[in-house]
C-alpha cells in the first residue's frame, strides 16, 4: 500500500501524472469474454438512443466507453445492469449474456443481476449512515456474513481494496457523508465490492474529483482489475488510455470501433474515432 | 429608487411582516394567561387535576375528563393516520404511474382544505349512525371522533412524509439498487431512515392539529365530561368545552375555561416547537 507521502508526489507530478502501468497487449487479447451485447436498441419514448450495438467485455480488463456527450455511454453501460429498468419510459431490446445466461432473460431477477454486476456512479453518493454501515450494508441485507466478527472482516478488505482502510479505520462510526469528495468515492467503490460483484460498472467515477484523488482512484481501477471485470465511462482521453486495455468509442447512438486501447489511440480505423481523439469535435 | 433603497424597504417590510406575527402570538399567549391566573390563584392548580369531576356551577373544576378526552381522539386520530398518510407517501413517491401523482398531490391539498364542519357533518350523518347500529348506542363517542380526526389530520401527515422522501436525492435509491436491493428493502432500510426527521415533523404537527381542532369534535364526540372508559364512550374535549360554555361562563368558571384554553395552547406550541427542532436537525448534514 502506497503512503501519503507518495501520493502527493505523484499529485505534484500533476500534468506529467506516469501513466500506471498497463498488461501488455497481447495478454489483454487472451482475457476470455466476460458480457456479450448482441443487437441491442435503447429507446426513451419514442427516440432511440443506442442502435444495434454489439459489443464484447473481456475478463479481468478495464473496457474504457468514450465518445462524445450525448452518444449513449451511459445508456449502454445501464443496460449492462439493467438500471434502465428504473427509468420510466426507457425500453431496452436485444441480448446481453453475462457468463452464459441472457441478463435479458424471463427468469432473471434484476435485483439479484445487479448484485453480481455493481455500479458506481458520477457523484459520490454514500448513504446518510456511519462508514461501517455503508459497507455493511448490501452484504447484511443479502445475508452473506452470520456473526458480527465475519461482517467486520468484509468491511475491512473491501476498505482495504478501495485503499481507503488507513484513512479511515480510525472512525468508522462517523458519518460516510463526512468524508472528503474522493475518500466518499472510494467508499462507494468499496461499498460495491463489498457484496462481492463479478463485473463493476463505473460511470465517469473520477469527474465530480480533483487531480489527487482522481489519480488515486485510478490506480484503484487497475489494481482492481486483477479480480473483477470493469467498465468504465470517461470523457477523458488521458483517463481511458491510462486505465483501460481495451476502449469502444460511440458516437451518435452506434458503436463506432472497439479495440485494444493502444490501438484506438494511435491507429484507428475510423474517422470519426480520429476527430475525436484528436478534439475536432466533441 | 436605487436598487440599495429598495433592498432596504423590503428587508424592513419583511421584518415588520415577521414582528407583527410574533407579537400577535406573544399578545394573545400573554391575553389567555392573564385571564386564566385567577383561576390558578382561587382554586390552585391542583383542583384541576384532583377535583372529581368538572361542575362549575357547584364549583368543582375538574379537567381530568377533557384532559383524557382530548388525548384519547387525538392519540386514535394519529394512530389510525399516522401509517395511512405514510403509505399514501410512499405511494405517492415510489409506486404510483407518474400521471397518478399529480392528481394524488391534488386530492390531498383538497381535503387539507374542507372547512372542519363538513367533516363533523359527514360525521354525524354517516359516522355516528354506523357505530350506533353496529357497535353501541348512541355512537357519539371516542371512536367517531378519533375517526373524523383521522381524516382530517391525513393531509398533514401524507404531505409532510411525501415532502420528507421527496426530499431525498434519487441517487441515493439508485445506490441501493445498484447493490441488488427491491424497492421495498431500498425504501425500508434507506430512505424511510433518511425521512426519518421529517416524518417526525409531520407527526408532531397532526397531533397538534388533531388536538386543537374544535368543531368536528364537538359534534360527534357526544359532549359528556366523564372520564371515558372505552371506545365507545361519548367524551369531551377541551377544547369543545370552551366552545360549549364561554358564551354563557362568568368569574369563576370563566376563568378555567381560560386556564384549560391555556393548556391547549401550551401543549400545541410544545409540539410546534419539537416539530421545528426535528427540522433543524434534518438540515445540517
Ligand atoms: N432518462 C432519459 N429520458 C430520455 N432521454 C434520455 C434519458 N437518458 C438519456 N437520454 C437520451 O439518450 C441519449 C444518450 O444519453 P446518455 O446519457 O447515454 O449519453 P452519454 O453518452 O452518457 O452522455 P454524457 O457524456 O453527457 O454523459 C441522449 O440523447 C439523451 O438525451
Ligand atoms: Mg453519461
Amino acid at each position: 500500500m502506497k503512503t501519503a507521502q507518495a501520493e502527493s508526489q505523484t499529485a505534484t507530478n500533476g500534468a506529467t501524472m506516469t501513466p500506471v502501468e498497463k498488461a501488455s497487449p497481447q495478454a489483454a487479447e487472451t482475457h476470455p469474454v466476460k458480457m456479450t451485447a448482441r443487437k441491442v436498441n435503447v429507446f426513451y419514448g419514442a427516440k432511440q438512443a443506442l442502435f444495434d450495438v454489439d459489443l464484447e467485455i473481456r475478463d479481468n480488463a478495464v473496457t474504457a466507453l468514450i465518445g462524445p456527450s450525448g452518444c449513449g455511454k451511459s445508456t449502454f453501460l445501464r443496460c449492462l445492469n439493467r438500471m434502465n429498468d428504473v427509468i420510466d419510459n426507457c425500453r431496452v431490446s436485444g441480448e446481453i449474456r453475462l457468463g452464459d445466461t441472457n441478463i435479458y432473460g424471463a427468469h432473471i431477477d434484476p435485483v439479484l443481476l445487479r448484485a453480481r454486476v455493481g455500479m458506481v456512479f458520477q457523484k459520490p453518493n454514500p448513504f446518510p449512515k456511519s462508514i461501517y454501515e455503508n459497507i455493511a450494508y448490501g452484504p447484511r441485507i443479502h445475508g452473506m456474513a452470520e456473526r458480527r466478527a465475519q461482517m467486520d472482516e468484509i468491511v475491512e478488505t473491501s476498505l482495504r481494496k478501495a485503499a481507503l482502510w488507513d484513512e479511515v479505520k480510525d472512525r468508522l462510526q462517523e458519518p460516510g457523508t463526512g468524508l472528503s469528495g474522493g475518500q466518499q468515492q472510494r467508499l462507494c467503490i468499496a461499498r460495491a465490492i463489498a457484496v462481492n460483484p463479478e463485473v463493476i460498472l463505473m460511470d465517469e467515477p473520477c469527474s465530480a474529483l480533483d487531480p489527487i484523488a482522481t489519480a488515486r482512484v485510478e490506480e484503484l481501477i487497475d489494481e482492481l482489475r486483477e479480480n473483477y471485470t470493469i467498465v468504465i465511462v470517461t470523457h477523458s482521453m488521458q483517463q481511458a488510455a491510462r486505465v483501460s486495455q481495451r476502449t469502444a468509442f460511440f458516437h451518435l447512438g452506434n458503436l463506432v470501433e472497439e479495440d485494444e486501447t493502444d490501438q484506438i489511440f494511435t491507429n484507428p480505423r475510423d474517422k470519426r474515432t480520429q476527430d475525436y481523439i484528436t478534439g475536432r469535435f466533441g | 429608487m436605487s436598487r440599495r433603497a429598495a433592498d432596504r424597504l423590503f428587508r424592513f417590510s419583511l421584518r415588520s411582516a415577521t414582528l407583527a406575527a410574533a407579537l400577535a402570538l406573544v399578545f394573545v399567549t400573554f391575553f389567555v394567561g392573564y385571564e386564566a391566573l385567577p383561576a390558578l390563584q382561587a382554586a390552585g392548580a391542583g383542583a384541576f387535576l384532583t377535583d372529581p369531576s368538572w361542575h362549575p356551577a357547584s364549583g368543582t373544576f375538574g379537567l381530568m375528563p377533557m384532559v383524557l378526552g382530548s388525548l384519547a381522539v387525538s392519540l386514535l386520530a394519529l394512530v389510525l393516520a399516522a401509517p395511512l398518510g405514510l403509505g399514501a407517501a410512499l405511494f405517492e413517491n415510489f409506486y404510483a404511474p407518474p400521471v397518478l401523482r399529480g392528481l394524488f398531490q391534488r386530492a390531498v391539498e383538497l381535503l387539507a382544505g374542507i372547512p372542519s364542519v363538513v367533516y363533523g357533518l359527514w360525521g354525524l350523518v354517516v359516522l355516528v349512525p354506523l357505530i350506533a347500529k353496529h357497535l353501541a348506542a348512541p355512537g357519539t363517542s371516542i371512536l367517531a371522533a378519533g375517526l373524523v380526526l383521522a381524516i382530517m389530520i391525513l393531509p398533514t401527515m401524507a404531505l409532510f412524509s411525501s415532502a420528507a422522501l421527496g426530499a431525498i436525492p434519487a441517487e441515493q435509491y439508485r445506490a441501493a439498487s445498484a447493490l441488488g436491493l427491491s424497492k421495498w428493502t431500498a425504501l425500508r432500510t434507506v430512505l424511510l431512515p433518511a425521512a426519518g426527521r421529517g416524518i417526525m415533523t409531520g407527526l408532531f404537527l397532526s397531533f397538534a392539529r388533531a388536538l386543537g381542532e374544535t368543531m368536528a369534535v364537538l359534534m360527534v364526540a357526544g359532549n359528556v365530561p366523564q372520564l371515558p372508559s372505552s371506545l365507545l364512550d361519548p367524551v369531551r374535549t377541551l377544547t369543545a368545552n370552551i366552545a360549549l360554555e364561554m358564551a354563557y361562563a362568568t368569574g369563576a368558571h370563566r376563568h378555567a375555561l381560560f386556564f384549560s384554553g391555556f393548556l391547549v395552547m401550551a401543549v400545541t406550541l410544545l409540539l410546534v416547537t419539537l416539530a421545528g427542532r426535528s427540522e433543524k436537525k434534518e438540515a445540517r448534514p
